[in-house]
C-alpha cells in the first residue's frame, strides 16, 4: 500500500459538485414530452377515383358536416359535439336492425365464428374555415365511439377491454367492427382561406 | 444487547453523505439517457387541442413533425400573423412539403420507411384550410400515416 509521493491521489471531494453541475444541465435540457395524438391512416392519393362511393347506399353512410362556424350537421340534423358519440355508436352497431341504419353482412371471422358485420361508413366533411380545434373534437368523438363499441364487444365476448386482449383476439374484434372514417374533400362555402 | 448501546447522549446520528455522489451520478445517468435535445426552435406559437382518445407515439425515430401556427412573437413583424408551416428550422410553403418528406424518408433506415409517421402539430386556432392543403401534399408524397398531435384530456371541453 505504499504510495509514492510523486503521484498524489486526486481529491474526490469535488466529484459530487461536478456531478451536480452536469445533473442540473441535463435536468434543464431534458424535454420529457412524449408526443401524443390521434393516429389516422389516409387513403393514397388518386385523383381519378372520385366517383367510387356512388354505389354506397344512403343508409350505410353517416354524414358528418362541420361548417365554417364550427357547427355540426349530422345526417341532416344539427347536433352538439357531446351528443355525437352516442349517435355514432348507435350507427356503428345498429342494435335493433333499423331500416335507416346500416345494413349488415355475414362474415366468417376466426375466434368469433359467423357474425354480422356492419357496412356502415362515417363520412366526415369540413369546411376550409372550420377551426382545427373543432375538427379534432369531432375526430376524437368518432374515434371514441368506435373504441367504446370495440370495448363493449371485447368485454361481452372475451371478458376484457379491447386494449388488454391478445393480438389475435384484437384483430378479430377489429375485423368485426372496422373503423371506416372517410374524409371528403373540404368545401369552401364559408369563404375562409 | 450490550453491544448496541448508544454511546452518545441520544440525538440523531449524522446521515452519511458518502453515498451522495453515487446517488447524484445515478440521477445524472438517467437524465443523460432520457434526454432528447430539442433539435429545432419553435418559430410558431402553439397551443395544442385536447382529446380523450390520444395514443403515445411509440418510437421517436419514426416520427417527422410538421408545425403549423401563427408565427411567434419575434417573427410576426416579418411574417405577419397568418398561420404558417414550419419545417425543421424554417418557415415553408405547402409546395415544400413533398421535398421535405422525401428528404426525411431518405434519412431513415430502409426497413423503417413504411412505418414513417408524420405528426401534425397544429395550433388549435388554425383554420382547416391550411391543414387540408398539408394533408393533400402528404398524400401526394405517400406519407399516409399521420398523427394529429393533441394533449390528453379526461373529457373534452367546450
Amino acid at each position: 500500500m505504499a504510495r509514492s509521493k510523486e503521484t498524489p491521489e486526486i481529491n474526490g471531494g469535488s466529484m459530487a459538485d461536478i456531478a451536480f453541475l452536469l445533473l442540473i444541465f441535463f435536468l434543464v435540457a431534458t424535454t420529457m414530452d412524449i408526443d401524443t395524438g390521434l393516429q389516422r391512416q389516409m387513403p393514397p392519393y388518386n385523383p381519378d377515383a372520385e366517383q367510387s362511393d356512388d354505389q354506397i347506399k344512403e343508409r350505410n353512410v353517416y354524414v358528418v358536416l362541420i361548417n365554417s362556424n364550427d357547427q355540426l350537421l349530422v345526417e341532416g340534423q344539427q347536433m352538439n359535439v357531446h351528443q355525437l358519440r352516442e349517435k355514432a355508436k348507435e350507427f356503428i352497431m345498429n342494435p335493433q336492425n333499423k331500416d335507416n341504419l346500416p345494413e349488415k353482412r355475414p362474415v366468417e371471422i376466426d375466434l368469433l365464428g359467423e357474425v354480422m358485420v356492419s357496412k356502415g361508413i362515417i363520412s366526415l366533411q369540413n369546411d376550409r374555415g372550420t377551426s382545427y380545434d373543432m375538427y379534432i373534437k369531432v375526430q376524437n368523438e368518432l374515434i371514441a365511439a368506435y373504441n367504446e363499441v370495440r370495448d363493449e364487444e371485447a368485454m361481452s365476448r372475451f371478458g376484457r377491454n379491447y386494449e388488454d386482449l391478445t393480438e389475435d383476439k384484437r384483430d378479430a374484434i377489429k375485423e368485426f367492427i372496422p373503423q371506416i372514417i372517410s374524409e371528403a374533400e373540404p368545401k369552401n362555402i364559408g369563404g375562409g382561406k | 444487547m450490550a453491544k448496541f448501546e448508544r454511546k452518545g447522549k441520544g440525538g440523531m446520528p449524522q446521515v452519511s453523505t458518502a453515498s451522495l455522489p453515487d446517488i447524484v451520478f445515478m440521477l445524472l445517468f438517467f437524465f443523460m439517457v432520457s434526454t432528447v435535445l430539442r433539435e429545432s426552435t419553435m418559430m410558431v406559437e402553439q397551443s395544442l387541442p385536447g382529446a380523450t382518445e390520444v395514443k403515445k407515439m411509440e418510437r421517436k425515430s419514426l416520427v417527422t413533425t410538421i408545425n403549423i401556427g401563427e408565427p411567434a412573437l419575434g417573427y410576426k413583424a416579418i411574417y405577419g400573423s397568418e398561420p404558417r408551416i414550419q419545417l425543421n428550422d424554417a418557415f415553408a410553403k405547402v409546395a415544400n412539403i413533398r421535398d421535405f418528406i422525401t428528404a426525411e424518408r431518405e434519412k431513415m433506415d430502409e426497413k423503417e420507411r413504411p412505418l414513417m409517421t408524420v405528426s401534425l402539430k397544429v395550433d388549435k386556432e388554425t383554420k382547416m384550410g391550411i391543414v387540408v392543403d398539408v394533408k393533400q401534399e402528404l398524400r401526394k408524397a405517400s406519407a399516409l400515416k399521420i398523427n394529429y398531435s393533441a394533449r390528453n384530456l379526461e373529457t373534452i371541453e367546450d
